[in-house]
């Protein structure tokens, strides 16, 4: 098939970035769309142009290190799939597509369509942790977790941390993120005891980045991991209470 | 050629010690640093990974002051993260027969012979105390309805020993890592330095004593001092263009530490894995891994016909072949990795491949959907049976997925000694990077071991021993001639690789070098087709380096530049391979070759030969490197024929 992009090219964090037009010729429908890219940049390159400058790595949908805006939409139209794991066969021959980096004031632009998305691991090193040092631990079967809390728990911590809720949010919220690590977390036994400091202290560092949360549940649908917005509700019930508990006991 | 010291612990004759003690025992007769001393210690980390990862959090909760380097925007993006399918540990919670002696007994073998037992042994010995701090990280393991912790068979083991978190397991262990070590961040104890492409060793008086790396958003060169040097930066497979392994996964660092001294063990020991989704055109840019946990309830089979093209559904039972479990009836679908993978290699060259280009063959899961239940076998596989469907636009439960083996995981690495410190004083390797503990083959759900087992549990004490005598030793400063020699061997390389203005892509390179080590070098190899891959790669070589298209600047964000270091690497380390390849004439575990098979074509070991690990060091640019020697002996697991029958 063949395709027309209108890719976002910005030489530097501090250049004024503008769109330039390509043409995808003889894309087969089983290529994924970072190798329809990777194709682009092929031609680029020998004919002596900068190539486009993506993230990736695992293309596997896991690593959370792939991520544009495709047609306005993060991570492009099928659900639950990382821009890596999208395949051609989703477009048609003649498709005009337009393919951005994240927009978020948290998520500065590095280069072309590479952002900066450091502000995730400050949000981490805010409590995103279980306080316990290696060799302290006892046998794991001696902490028993139901089944459903641990599936649970599950389904938070498989935020591969890809930003796309971000991208999504009309006010470039990081809510869905910051709850998911809270939500594995605090549903699980080992993580209780530092419930409310990690929760009044992540939310913390997340508000210095990022905008506020007005319960668009965009992000639920731009997550290629289709994280549940139920956690931020779980989260704003455990700030509520933590804000409380934190204030009575200093 | 030298014989290598292994450096495990001897008694006062000079004979091992009993290997159930070895390494309690030696916890105690190693030094230890004062923890008030410990932060008067700098240590520097490359890769965060399960290894790197671990190995930097616990350095930090230990007091020392680490420094922690990663090429990705996060330590989180490790290829670490990949793995699907789980850990293994020996806890025997099914109480099924598994023991520590077990578990070592059945990775010595696995891997055909070719690793070190005291170190198999401490392997095995720690994968418990992996389990207890992973769920104590609140790592959310698979749990039975009553709470405990799950476990499945995995990979060729007959006993289930495999920890797992959903098809995710890697992700989760690797998570609790980085959770550690950004806890030590936010305590001061570790700096990440991320976008840091570590791109050489600076050696002093023969001692690791730091890195150069180039950033990559702004292209600076920098130098970064330390006491110790601890390499964590995975495996090679890459190698061969098309892997299973993430698109940044590369040789360079472990190659520029072999370029500066550090001895190169077992290159030619490549683990092709049985169950990547078959190439579909050749543009392809990596291959996808499905779990080989698909193999407990899959079961794989070809036409029993060359040409027969009908639809899968359409070909009665008894005019399919279920090979694996036709020729391996007591192990079936669940022989060992190298042998599932060689096995579909040869009903594929028969032609009896499946798949629109017949690369594949048939994972089939219609008979557990009968036997179990559309539900619970959509429970335990359903991420990958859509990650499948994503990539192919087939519905695995509705036709039988199209597996075919690819490059996986790399056994060869650094070598290193017990105390996983390689040739080089003062420079450590740890993960997959090194060569330690898997042979010639390793087994399925031991990798997130090893790298775990040598970051939280070996590495903290090893180095310890090596840092306790050099308190107060002085620094030797980032003007030193070492230092500057380093970071102008880099700047000089890149300005090079900037300069040559060619007419190739680097990724043009990369698929010719592929091709060269795939065809000569994979999954079968013999006399003629090495000798003939010695001379292509050093061809290939020479047209990189006047031919190759490098464009954009160094100062800035560069990915072209980027590969092209790799890809140089690479292309030095293919011959390298091969070389090993040749000289290894016998077949061990994933390295098979076609002069040494058994009647029924099993891979034959040489034992009175090549009991031994391979290790190459350096001689110089266009020089071919020399072979050292460490002996293996087995006193614990007497050496067999593998049998899977």
């Amino acid at each position: 098939m063949n395709l027309t992009l209108q890719v976002w090219r910005q030489a530097g964090p501090d250049v004024p970035g503008s769109f330039a037009t390509y043409e995808a010729t003889d894309i087969s429908s089983d290529a994924s769309f970072l190798e329809m890219l990777d194709l682009v940049n092929e031609e680029l390159v020998l004919d002596g142009d900068e190539p486009i400058e993506f993230s990736h790595d695992c293309r596997e949908g896991i690593c959370g290190s792939c991520g544009v805006m495709i047609n306005g939409v993060p991570h492009g139209p099928q659900r639950g799939t990382a821009t890596c794991q999208l395949h051609m066969r989703t477009f048609h021959d003649g498709d005009e597509i337009v393919i951005e980096p994240w927009r978020a004031s948290g998520f500065p632009i590095i280069k072309d369509l590479v952002v900066d998305r450091s502000p995730f691991d400050e949000i981490i090193q805010a409590g995103g942790y279980v306080t316990v040092d290696t060799g302290q631990a006892q046998d794991a079967n001696l902490t028993q977790i139901p089944k459903e809390t641990a599936d649970l728990a599950m389904d938070a911590a498989a935020c591969i941390g890809c930003g796309a809720c971000v991208a999504a949010c009309p006010n470039g919220a990081a809510q869905l993120f910051t709850s998911a690590k809270l939500a594995h977390l605090n549903l699980l036994p080992q993580g209780d005891a530092e419930r409310y400091e990690r929760t009044e202290s992540m939310v913390g560092v997340m508000e210095s980045y990022f905008g506020s949360c007005t319960n668009m549940g965009e992000c639920e649908t731009a997550c290629p991991k289709e994280i549940s917005i139920d956690f931020i509700a779980m989260m704003n019930k455990d700030y509520a209470k933590a804000k409380f508990r934190n204030r009575r006991s200093t | 050629m030298s014989v290598l010291d292994p450096k495990v612990p001897l008694d006062d004759d000079g004979n091992e010690v009993a290997i159930q003690t070895m390494w309690e025992d030696h916890k105690f007769d190693m030094n230890l640093v004062n923890p008030a001393n410990k932060r008067k210690f700098s240590v520097i980390v490359v890769g965060t990974g399960l290894a790197g990862a671990s190995a930097a959090a616990t350095m930090g909760e230990l007091g020392y002051d680490v420094d922690a380097f990663t090429f990705h925007d996060s330590p989180r993006r490790a290829h670490s993260i990949a793995a699907q399918g789980g850990i293994n540990a020996a806890k025997n919670y099914r109480g099924d027969g598994d023991s520590i002696f077990r578990l070592f007994y059945d990775t010595v073998k696995g891997g055909d012979f070719r690793s070190r037992e005291a170190n198999v042994y401490r392997l095995a010995q720690v994968s418990n105390d992996i389990i207890d701090q992973a769920a104590a990280q609140g790592v959310p393991f698979a749990r039975e309805y009553g709470g405990m912790l799950a476990n499945r068979s995995f990979g060729g083991a007959q006993v289930s020993r495999t920890f797992y978190a959903r098809g995710q397991t890697g992700q989760q262990l690797l998570l609790g890592a980085y959770q550690a070590l950004e806890r030590q961040v936010a305590a001061g104890k570790v700096r990440t330095h991320t976008h840091k492409e570590m791109l050489d060793i600076v050696v002093v008086d023969g001692r690791a004593r730091g890195i150069i790396c180039r950033d990559l958003v702004t292209g600076e060169i920098t130098r970064h001092e330390a006491n110790a040097v601890v390499l964590a930066t995975g495996g090679y497979s890459n190698a061969f263009y098309l892997s299973t392994n993430a698109m940044a996964c590369n040789v360079t660092a472990i190659w520029r530490a072999h370029r500066r001294g550090a001895f190169f063990a077992n290159p030619c020991y490549t683990q092709i894995h049985p169950t990547a989704i078959p190439a579909s055109d050749e543009f392809q840019s990596k291959l996808t891994l499905m779990s080989e946990s698909l193999r407990n309830d899959g079961r794989i089979w070809v036409p029993k016909e060359v040409g027969d093209d009908r639809a899968p559904r359409d070909i009665p039972e008894d005019e399919r072949d279920y090979y694996l479990e036709r020729k391996y009836p007591s192990f079936g679908n669940l022989v060992p990795r190298d042998v599932a993978s060689r096995n579909a290699k040869i009903v594929v060259d028969e032609g009896r491949g499946v798949g629109p280009l017949k690369n594949g063959v048939y994972l089939d899961f219609a008979d557990a959907i009968e036997r179990l239940g559309f539900d619970v076998v959509w429970d335990r596989y359903s991420n990958l049976f859509e990650m499948y469907e994503r990539i192919t636009g087939e519905d695995p439960t509705k036709r039988p997925m199209r597996i075919f083996p690819a490059p996986h995981y790399t056994m060869g690495g650094l070598w290193v000694d017990y105390h996983l410190m390689t040739t080089v004083d003062g420079l450590f390797a740890i993960g997959e990077c090194n060569f330690s503990d898997h042979g010639a083959n390793r087994l399925g759900a031991s990798a997130l071991m090893q790298g775990l087992a040598d970051g939280y549990f070996v590495l903290p004490y090893t180095i310890g021993n090596f840092l306790a005598d050099k308190l107060n030793e002085g620094e030797v400063g980032l003007d030193h001639d070492a230092f500057a020699a380093a970071e102008e061997d880099v700047t000089a390389r890149t300005k090079k690789l900037l300069a040559i203005d060619g007419t190739r892509t680097v990724d043009h390179f990369h698929r010719e070098l592929g091709k060269i080590l795939w065809d000569y070098c994979g999954m079968a190899r013999n006399e003629d087709g090495l000798a003939k891959a010695l001379g292509e790669i050093p061809a290939l070589r020479e047209e990189f380096w006047t031919d190759v298209k490098v464009p954009g600047s160094g100062a800035t964000l560069n990915s072209s530049l980027e590969k092209a270091g790799r890809v140089a690497d690479f292309l030095e380390l293919g011959e390298l391979m091969v070389r090993d390849a040749l000289d290894r004439n016998e077949s061990a575990g994933g390295h098979f070759r076609e002069e040494s098979q058994t009647d029924e074509g099993e891979a034959k070991r040489d034992d009175e030969n090549f009991s031994y690990v391979s290790a190459w060091s350096w001689q110089g640019q266009g020089e071919a490197q020399e072979l050292h020697k460490e002996p293996l002996a087995f006193r614990y697991v007497p050496p067999s024929q593998r049998s899977y029958k």
